[in-house]
């Protein structure tokens, strides 16, 4: 797939900030294929290359069902590639990604868990004093604005809300690389855009390695350095690769009037649009898009 | 509704219930009220016989023994069963090889082993406790299988994402949502457990509710078995009552348990 590989190229050379060059996550030619029934093979994802580095926030964005998520899978370590290679900050990634934080898309909070514990719970498990770890599990509620709901169960929570959660619960563990599936998907609009800046917010303290899988181009062009175009799927490859070069700090809510961010969005749904159009069917919607 | 109109309903309820029988077995409205009487008793002297167990005492040792039963049969019925059906969730092919027998053991009517029991544990509380146990154990165990089998994948990979060994997803992810299905059952389990009690003691025993209902039985008393009756109904109610306290504060995570307050 020579497109695959062009699109691996820029990434790797065009990582930000400074490093050893490795990149935190390199997924090379990956193929994930599932076995459907029948004992027939369904090839979810073809020959992918994406490379992340050690600071940069990558947007991967695609048609639904194009297998994006089954792409971030492989890189948390929760799906084994049928063939292809999953590289972590250099080493061959075997089981769990271990440096790797995950923000599902469903919500992913143990209900039986209040907010607090479920904040404290990646420290805990890792050995940290159950004090230590609730300590600090308040001062990461407090930075996701909800010092107060520490007592709350999830179902007490609304959903933006749960969500701030999850993002506590990933970001105290201070993992190198922080992987996204949609995570804002659930949520209306107002509440996308707020959490999205929140998620700049925290994440341009430190700077970590971001996979961030969505369907929402503005969403990705707003937030991202690098937006990763997927095609419609099954086999679904990796078609484009769009440096985004606006200025940070960025206010979502108002780049998207910019001219800049215009013309990007212009050129990714030029190409975009014929995947969407395909995944759904070409010439059944294909009139009126 | 508020809750004092719905009280009042109930307690409507019962007292059209009562005035009903009372008339009916008193008065020639209905029919001859003697051959009423003597098929159905009447509600002074159900009342009277229950007045007379009260006060003479008799009625709490017998209470004592049923719930002390119900108790025994509900902890080892729930134990063994929490402890196989994770062991058996958490082996496919052990659970796969005792499939027919597991099925098997449960649609088999409980009442037929009671005599067994009475051979086996003699005529004393283990041979109710066993029966009670053969009726727990099932519908616990089914909960528990699920609630491992069936925990949210999502809530699965985002614990292991979040670091946790097999044994830390054992306490904190595959436990809390098994017991979260055992406790969903725990009105069944309970009262399943006081029924092995009570229909124990009615097949063979020298205490308990179902031996007074048994005894009464026996001379054609009908008040008495009545009057047993109501003490069982009453029992059962504020066993289910305690049932409902202990779920509300175990379960107050859940969202349907803290909105209906049930």
């Amino acid at each position: 797939m020579p497109q695959a590989e062009a699109a691996n190229e820029p990434g790797a050379t065009r990582a930000p900030g400074p490093g050893d060059g490795r990149p935190a996550v390199r997924l090379d030619r990956v193929t994930i294929e599932f076995g459907i029934s029948g004992g027939q093979l369904f090839r979810a994802v073809e020959e992918a290359g994406v490379s992340v580095g050690a600071h940069e926030f990558v947007a991967i964005i695609g048609p639904t069902g194009c297998g994006k998520s089954t792409l971030l899978n492989a890189a948390a370590g929760l799906l084994l590639p049928a063939s292809g290679s999953v590289e972590i900050f250099g080493r061959p990634l075997s089981g769990i990604n271990r440096q790797a934080g995950y923000l599902f898309q469903q919500d992913a909070l143990m209900p039986w868990k209040t907010a607090l514990d479920n904040v404290a719970i990646g420290l805990e498990v890792a050995g940290t004093a159950r004090s230590e770890a609730r300590e600090r599990a308040r001062s990461w509620l407090a930075r996701v604005g909800l010092a107060s709901f520490g007592e709350r169960y999830p179902h007490m929570l609304s959903g933006g809300q749960r969500k701030r959660v999850a993002l506590a619960q990933v970001l105290i563990r201070d993992p190198g690389i922080i992987l996204m599936d949609e995570p804002f998907g659930p949520l209306d609009a107002q509440t996308r855009l707020i959490m999205g800046d929140l998620l700049l917010k925290l994440w341009s303290d430190d700077r970590k390695a971001v996979l961030f899988v969505t369907h929402d181009l503005e969403e990705a062009i707003a937030l991202a350095d690098r937006v990763i175009v997927m095609s419609a799927g099954p086999s679904a490859r990796i078609i484009g690769d769009f440096p985004i070069a606006l200025p940070r700090p960025r206010d979502i809510s108002e780049i998207r009037v910019e001219p800049a961010f215009q013309a990007l969005h212009r050129d990714i749904w030029h190409m975009l649009k014929g995947e969407v159009l395909k995944a759904y069917g070409t010439g059944k919607i294909g009139g009126e898009a | 509704m508020t809750r004092i109109s719905l009280l009042a309903w109930q307690v409507a309820v019962a007292a059209v219930i009562i005035v009903a029988w009372q008339v009916a077995s008193t008065t020639h409205v209905v029919g001859d009220p003697d051959k009423i009487a003597f098929f159905f008793s009447t509600p002074a002297a159900v009342a009277s016989q229950i007045w007379r167990w009260v006060v003479g005492g008799s009625i709490w040792y017998h209470l004592w023994i049923t719930l002390l039963e119900s108790m025994l049969a509900f902890v080892i019925g729930s134990a063994a069963a929490i402890l196989i059906g994770f062991w058996f969730a958490r082996r496919e092919a052990l659970a796969a090889i005792f499939d027919p027998y597991v099925k098997a053991a449960n649609a088999l009517p409980r009442v037929v082993l009671a005599p067994i029991f009475t051979l086996w544990f003699g005529l004393g509380i283990w041979s109710k406790v066993a029966l009670g146990v053969t009726l727990v154990f099932f519908i616990v165990f089914f909960n528990v299988y699920q609630g491992v089998r069936e925990v949210n994948t999502t809530v699965l990979s985002n614990a292991r994402m979040l670091g946790m060994s097999e044994r830390q997803l054992l306490r904190h992810v595959y436990w809390p949502s098994a017991l979260s299905w055992m406790f969903s059952s725990l009105h069944t389990s309970v009262g399943f457990a006081v029924v092995g009690a009570v229909v124990g003691e009615y097949l063979g025993a020298a205490a308990g509710l179902g031996y007074l209902i048994q005894q009464a039985e026996g001379v054609f008393d009908v008040g008495g078995v009545f009057a047993g009756m109501f003490v069982l109904a009453a029992f059962v109610l504020l066993i289910d009552w305690a049932v409902t306290l202990v779920e509300r504060r175990l379960l107050v995570w859940r969202p349907e348990i803290s909105k209906s307050g049930r």
